[in-house]
Parts: structure tokens; sequence; C-alpha cells
């Protein structure tokens, strides 16, 4: 049996219904892991041990378990608790809190790397704690963070393909919705191959740009 | 003699990492104006009881004034850090590494702490960005980052970054031991520009040479104590100590004008 590409533009609308749905849960679940990141990453940073342990413990929930895990622990899980979350919200947060973990590993290590002359350097001067780290710190940290972190968001795109298993129609959801219509899983799992492949690309190109933007001029 | 307190005054400084004792009951005067020089070998804890001025380094024990207020008061923690805040705006510090901000401009990196901690407006801080970079002779440099100035440079941007807060004193911790021979020159012409204009300074140095021409004081360190002080045509020419003897013959090479090297 050969392929058949001609099958694949009469599912045209599936598939870009898909795409944006893939767009949206990126997005919204880049943002949140993101904030997300710089909270956990200040959190266990700086505060108190209060604060510091069960953010630390949930940390270790979310980087100790299978994403997929996760996701059915929120949306099935939630859900027989009577906590019903739509399979869109328990996307983004399963993705969102998922990589706030992986970003705030990142965040640490970039705030810890930055020179202790720095610190000292600020607080010579006799800026506080607090004004050093927003003033000092935290840039260079971000400087150094963006490369590594936007590997993380790739992923985090590519990852949300595994929303498609609590029923979200995002990219890899639509492309099966079309298989079971027309038996022909090569040509959408292609087509749907190829889709990821040029939103990456697209994200690519975004992150170099940023890089580009926030490098300090040599 | 004159009864008034000193304008700086440590007293008993005491500094210990468990067993090991770094500063051993040290006490210093340094009146306002004056210029002092700590030398020693490296380990000797001088540039320790330097940070300990404004309390990078704390002291496990003793005393240490700035006119009126004491540096390291016992306070509870969070008062502590407030009150260490509003000390350190009154001292300046130049390190070694010159740990100027890479990711703001020079204007910037002077610019920030008026700024955050005297209120001053963006215009008047440019101003002052202006005015403490004339002094250092670096004003065309103004908009450039740290990463596109010479070592020599970038120290001079610290300096105006530290003078910028108008502070009573200033500490220099070895200042000039990280930059290339070429550029130590134009470092020291600031400093000595700074000593005309009668700041009161406390210089970490291998320098001796610059030590035996702009201080008042020279201190003598090795393990943790200070082993001789006096001016530095005593120090340098006829100290009474072993071991400032033994110090300053492997360290007078570069100290011409002095008695005892005529090479």
């Amino acid at each position: 049996m050969g392929l058949d590409f001609s099958v694949v533009p009469d599912y045209m609308d599936t598939i870009l219904l898909g795409i944006l749905w893939t767009l949206a849960i990126t997005l919204v679940a880049a943002v949140i892991s993101v904030f997300g990141g710089v909270f956990f990453a200040l959190t266990e940073l700086y505060a108190h041990w209060f604060f510091k342990y069960p953010i630390k413990a949930f940390a270790f929930i979310f980087m100790g378990t299978p994403l997929l895990l996760q996701l059915f622990f929120l949306y099935f899980g939630l859900g027989l608790i009577g906590i019903p979350l739509s399979p869109f919200v328990a996307g983004i947060i399963g993705l969102g809190l998922f990589y706030s973990v992986y970003n705030s590993e990142l965040i640490q290590t970039a705030m810890i790397t930055v020179d202790n002359g720095q610190t000292e350097g600020a607080r010579s001067l006799g800026l506080s704690k607090i004004q050093t780290i927003h003033n000092v710190i935290l840039p260079q940290a971000v400087r150094k963070v963006i490369p590594p972190m936007g590997n993380n968001l790739i992923m985090l795109m590519k990852d949300s393909a595994l929303v498609s298993a609590i029923g979200v129609t995002e990219l890899i959801h639509a492309s099966e919705l079309a298989i079971g219509e027309t038996f022909r899983p090569f040509e959408f799992y292609i087509a749907a191959g190829v889709c990821y492949y040029i939103i990456n690309l697209f994200m690519e190109a975004g992150l170099r740009k940023v890089e580009r933007k926030v490098q300090v001029t040599k | 003699m004159s009864k008034k307190e000193a304008f700086i005054r440590i007293r008993h400084a005491k500094k210990h990492y468990g067993d090991l004792e770094v500063l051993k009951d040290i006490s210093l005067d340094v009146e306002k104006g004056q210029i002092v020089a700590i030398i020693g070998p490296s380990g000797s804890g001088k540039s320790t009881f330097l940070r300990a001025i404004n309390n990078l380094d704390p002291l496990t024990d003793g005393e240490i004034w700035l006119e009126d207020m004491q540096v390291n008061k016992t306070l509870t923690p969070k008062k502590y850090e407030k009150h260490i805040d509003q000390v350190r705006q009154n001292i300046g510090m130049v390190f070694q590494h010159f740990n100027l901000f890479p990711h703001l401009t020079v204007s910037e990196n002077i610019m920030l702490a008026p700024k955050m901690l005297k209120g001053t407006s963006q215009s008047e801080a440019y101003k002052l960005a202006e005015i403490e970079l004339e002094k250092v002779g670096l004003i065309d440099k103004i908009d450039y980052y740290p990463s596109q100035l010479s070592g020599g440079q970038k120290q001079r941007v610290a300096i105006a970054r530290a003078l910028a807060m108008k502070p009573k004193v200033m500490l220099f911790d070895e200042a000039t031991s990280a930059l290339d021979p070429e550029l130590v020159d134009e470092v020291n012409i600031v400093m000595k520009q700074l000593a005309k204009e009668h700041m009161t300074m406390i210089i970490v140095t291998h320098e001796m040479a610059f030590a035996a021409d702009v201080c008042d004081k020279v201190l003598f360190m090795d393990k943790g104590v200070v082993v001789e002080q006096g001016p530095p045509s005593i120090i340098f020419n006829s100290p009474k100590e072993e071991r400032t003897k033994s110090f300053l013959a492997k360290h007078l090479n570069d100290a011409p004008g002095n008695g005892n090297n005529n090479a």
C-alpha cells in the first residue's frame, strides 16, 4: 500500500483546528511555566522554610513522575473528587506546572552562578538584598537562562501531544480523528509531524531573535 | 594629644572560622582625610580586615565605628540588614575584579545606587554620572558597556560608581592587582587625585611604591595581626620587626625612592 496524501487536504479543517489547539496549549502553558519557574526558583532560593519546603516537595513529585500520569491525575483524578477541570484547563495546568519545575531548576542554576562579586558590588553600594536580586542578579540570570529555557519551551510544545490523551483536540488527536475516518495513519501522522516541525522552526527563529535582543553588546 | 575621637575606630577586631583565627585583636584609628595602606603577605588577613569595615566579612568580635555609626551593631537580623544598608552608603568600596554590572552601561552602573537609594531623578543621576566620569577621565565612555572597556577603564568606572554615593571613606581591595602592568598607572593616578581631594582611604595593596608615595600610614599585617605600623618613611626605610624586614626585602623591588633599594 503506497502513500496517498491526496486524502489529507480533505481534512485540512480538522488539522488546522488541531494546530490551533496545539498553539494555544503551548502558548498558555509556556507562559505559566516561565512565571511559575521564576516563582518556584525565588521561593526555593530565598523564601522562609515554611514556603520553601512545600515547593521543593512539589517540585520533587513533578520531576519524579511522568507528565502523562500528572495529566490523568489532574483530569480524571480531580474530576472524581469533585474538582472537574476541562481537558484544556487540565492540560495547560499539567504542562505548565511540569515545565515550571524544569524552568525553576534552570533559573536557580543561572542565579547561583552569577558571580558573587556582583552581589558584593551591589551590597557595598548600600543596595538591599531584594534590590540586588531585582536589579543585578535576576537580569543577568535571565540572559543566561534564555537559551536553555527556549529548549524547554520547544520540548513543552512537543509534549503538548500528550494532552490528546485527555481529549483535547490538538494536532495528534485531530490526526487520529482523520485516521479513524480514512484508515490512512501514515499520511496523517506524517502530516502532523511536518506541522510540529514547522512550529518548531518558528519557535527556534523566535528564540534566536530574543537571544540577540537581550545579549549585552560586546 | 587631642582627646577627640578618630573618624574611623576599629577596636579589638577578631575573626575566626572555627579554630582558624584570621584576625587576632586588631585596632586601628583612621583620621578624616587620612590614607592608610595595609600591606602583608597573602593570607595575612588584610583583605578580610578591609572587608570587615563594611561588613562584607563580618567580625566575630570587636567594634567598628565610622563617626557615630557602629558598623557591626548588634541588632536582630532584619534590623541589622536595614542598618548596614544605611552604613554602606557611606563607605565606597573598590574590588580587585571591579564587579561592574555587565548588563548595564557605564552610566547605568553609576546611576543605579543613587537612583535606588537617594531618590535621585534620572536626569540628575545622569549629570552625576557625567561629573564622576569626568573625574576619572572617562566621560567619552558614558554609554559603553563594561565589556567594551579595558581593565583599567573598568576600575576607574568602579571608582566613579563608588564616588557617586558621596562616601565618607573609600576602601580599595587590591584595586590594581588584576590589571595588566601598563594599566596600573591610570588607576593609581585617579587614586592620587582622590588623595589630593582629602578623601579618607584605606587601601589594601601589593604596590609598595604607591603606598610609600601616597599614604600617611602603613600597616604591615601577617597571620592576622598588625606586626608593625607607622608612617611609610619609617616602615619602608627602617622597619623594626624581623617579619616586616623579610617581607619588604621580597617586595621592595617595586618601591623606588626608598633608601633600601638602589637597584
